[in-house]
């Protein structure tokens, strides 16, 4: 499990989840460390998505979901009653597997974030969106067009843009969710490389159907199947020794 | 065998061109018709003048003002209500609730109304029980502000009593001069030191019709709200798809920022869907402006000179067609001022429609731009 000499930035305890009466995940209990990358790997509708979606609680958007459980961010548990949801997702920035830039500018995008917090003054703004550009590897790519709109960049462009869009806030935690699924192998790449750059800052979470991209990019590896986490421990143990025969068939492709 | 695919395919392009250019010719038809029989008739002082001699002759401008008017109030009204119904519906509701469910039901309904209902209940609704319970709620608090200076001066206002003029005049000057100004003004035919005799009903007549401030008779406020019914759904059903349009994902991008749904709707979802949203406004506008039956009992005139202000009646060009048309002294007369009335009609929607499109095509501009 999780190595002594890390710090526990997340905390899940027992959670279960259920989409009306159909159980999507069955007591999960595991620590996610600081500054590390975490990934989640399991066949599509192991619940390695929903588990991500509970930790910055976006499932609350979704109808006739109960959850049982906690999970505990920096000592508290954000399910408890009088969490103020607003700011915990500040706290968690998230990228989503589709790249969903808002229909604005490339300014736009990025500022929209500190802007809701309350952050008016446009040379910090400009700061913000530099630094969080340069940090997502667009900055150079980008740095002349600053106006146009964001969709008018490459759908890799667009996935990295919005990495930058989460990182403005200041986040914590980064969420992603099979953030490559939809990208070439260059683009594939960067974003992998960004990824092992952004553990220096932040605590980060990535959901990925890619084996060999878990391989990768993380240092912890947690293996889902059908709601329940089979096996979570370092990365290089997941993939050289796993101790259970399930894990180990699901890297190998036996199964999945 | 190929002879015969050509024909087949001669037919297959001809029908839809023959099709199309046969809708092309019934325009053409009826705006030639229109123009030929309506150009002798127009002229700078048929738009810019009131009617004259029973709509016989003169212009049409109270018309122009009374529908432009009208169609400004009934957007001003549906528009926004019909945008915060369709937040509500597309943001706000959950798939199951019976309230929203209801909510659509009711407004398909709405929708398939005749418009001719939408007059008669805005006859009931905002006339007979709104504009007459503001009448009489006005009415009630001046008689009893009457019954009070009965009450305090019991000698000069008692039922029917004699009291010198000169008292009664202070009394009345004393309270308030501008309600009693025509009593004041009776009484002094009476000379001084004389006994003036103060009939309580005629006193509590004259206040009646002083003090109701007219709200329960046919108005352009009235028509313009009626007409907002009306087009309410358009405008409910076009908003909500254009807020439909906005991807969800969009709205969890900015979510997962930690902005509040408020914040999300306000700054992501409302932006994104302004052209929408016009839509719905320019389809109201171009439905609202049409109609004539929801008009007919809650405030058009048959013949106004003057222009109207919110508590009036007013003119208005597709009611004063069919006036022409069907209740003119001289109907074969009027004819060039009816079709020359069409003409203004049909070019006074297309340019409320031509502007509603231009703001559009602006903000669509400028929305890329961002």
């Amino acid at each position: 499990m999780l190595s002594e000499k890390e710090t526990v930035k997340i905390d899940i305890n027992n959670l279960s989840l259920f989409y009306g009466t159909k159980q999507a995940l069955n007591g999960i209990s595991m620590s996610i460390p600081e500054k590390r990358v975490t990934a989640f790997i399991g066949p599509s509708g192991c619940g390695k998505s929903t588990l991500l979606r509970s930790i910055n609680r976006m499932n609350d958007l979704i109808e006739g979901i109960t959850i049982t459980g906690a999970i505990t961010f920096d000592g508290t548990n954000i399910y408890q009653p009088g969490i103020n949801v607003v700011n915990l997702r500040k706290r968690m920035g998230m990228v989503f597997q589709k790249s969903n830039p808002f229909p604005k500018s490339i300014y736009g995008n990025i500022a929209y974030g500190p802007k809701i917090n309350g952050m008016s003054n446009k040379k910090k703004l400009d700061e913000i969106v530099e630094e969080s550009l340069r940090e997502a590897a667009l900055w150079d790519e980008v740095k002349d067009r600053l106006d146009a709109s964001a969709l008018s960049l490459s759908g890799g462009q667009q996935q990295r843009l919005c990495i930058a869009r989460a990182i403005a806030v200041n986040p914590e935690v980064l969420l992603m969710d099979e953030p490559c699924s939809a990208l070439d192998p260059i683009s594939t790449d960067k974003i992998e490389e960004l990824i092992l750059k952004l553990k220096e800052d932040y605590s980060v979470i990535i959901v990925t159907h890619n084996m060999q991209q878990a391989g990768r990019v993380s240092d912890y590896t947690a293996f889902f199947y059908l709601g329940k986490l089979i096996e979570y421990d370092r990365t290089r143990t997941i993939f050289t020794n796993p101790s259970l025969q399930q894990t180990e068939d699901y890297i190998t492709g036996r199964f999945g | 065998m190929e002879s015969r695919r050509k024909i087949i395919g001669f037919f297959a392009h001809g029908l839809p061109l023959l099709a199309t250019l046969l809708v092309l010719a019934v325009i053409g038809v009826i705006i030639a018709n229109f123009v030929i029989g309506g150009v002798p008739a127009m002229s700078w002082e048929f738009l810019t003048e009131a009617p004259r001699n029973v709509n016989t002759e003169g212009g049409i401008f109270p018309a122009i003002y009374g529908t432009v008017l009208l169609v400004f109030i009934m957007t001003i009204a549906a528009v926004p209500i019909g945008t915060i119904t369709a937040i509500y519906l597309a943001e706000y509701a959950k798939k199951s609730s019976r309230f929203a469910q209801f909510i659509r039901f009711a407004v398909n309904t709405l929708a398939g109304v005749p418009s001719i209902v939408f007059g008669l209940f805005g006859l009931g609704f905002f006339i007979q029980t709104i504009g007459a319970g503001i009448d009489d709620f006005h009415h009630a608090s001046k008689m009893s502000n009457l019954q009070e200076i009965i009450v305090v001066a019991p000698s000069p206002l008692a039922n029917s009593v004699s009291a010198p003029v000169s008292e009664v005049k202070q009394f009345l000057r004393n309270t308030d001069e501008s309600l009693w100004i025509e009593q004041i003004r009776r009484l002094s035919h009476y000379p001084d030191g004389v006994d003036a005799v103060v009939n309580t009903e005629q006193v509590m007549t004259f206040l009646e019709a002083r003090s109701a401030p007219g709200w329960g008779k046919p108005n352009i406020l009235w028509a313009a709200l009626t007409l907002a019914l009306l087009t309410l759904p358009v405008v409910i059903v076009a908003v909500e798809e254009a807020l439909r349009a906005v991807p969800q994902e969009v709205r969890a991008a900015s979510l997962a920022l930690g902005a509040t749904r408020l914040e999300t709707i306000r700054k992501i979802v409302l932006p994104n869907s302004l052209t929408g949203i016009l839509t719905g406004s320019i389809l109201a506008v171009g439905r609202g402006a049409g109609e004539v039956a929801p008009i007919l009992f809650t405030g058009a005139a048959y013949s106004l000179a003057e222009l109207p202000g919110l508590k009036d009646q007013f003119m208005h060009l597709g009611y004063h067609l069919y006036i022409l048309s069907t209740q003119s002294v001289n109907v074969d007369d009027t004819r060039p001022l009816q079709f020359a009335t069409t003409i203004v009609l049909l070019g006074l929607t297309l340019a409320l429609n031509m502007v509603a499109i231009m703001i559009r095509s602006r903000i669509r501009r400028k929305n890329k731009k961002n």
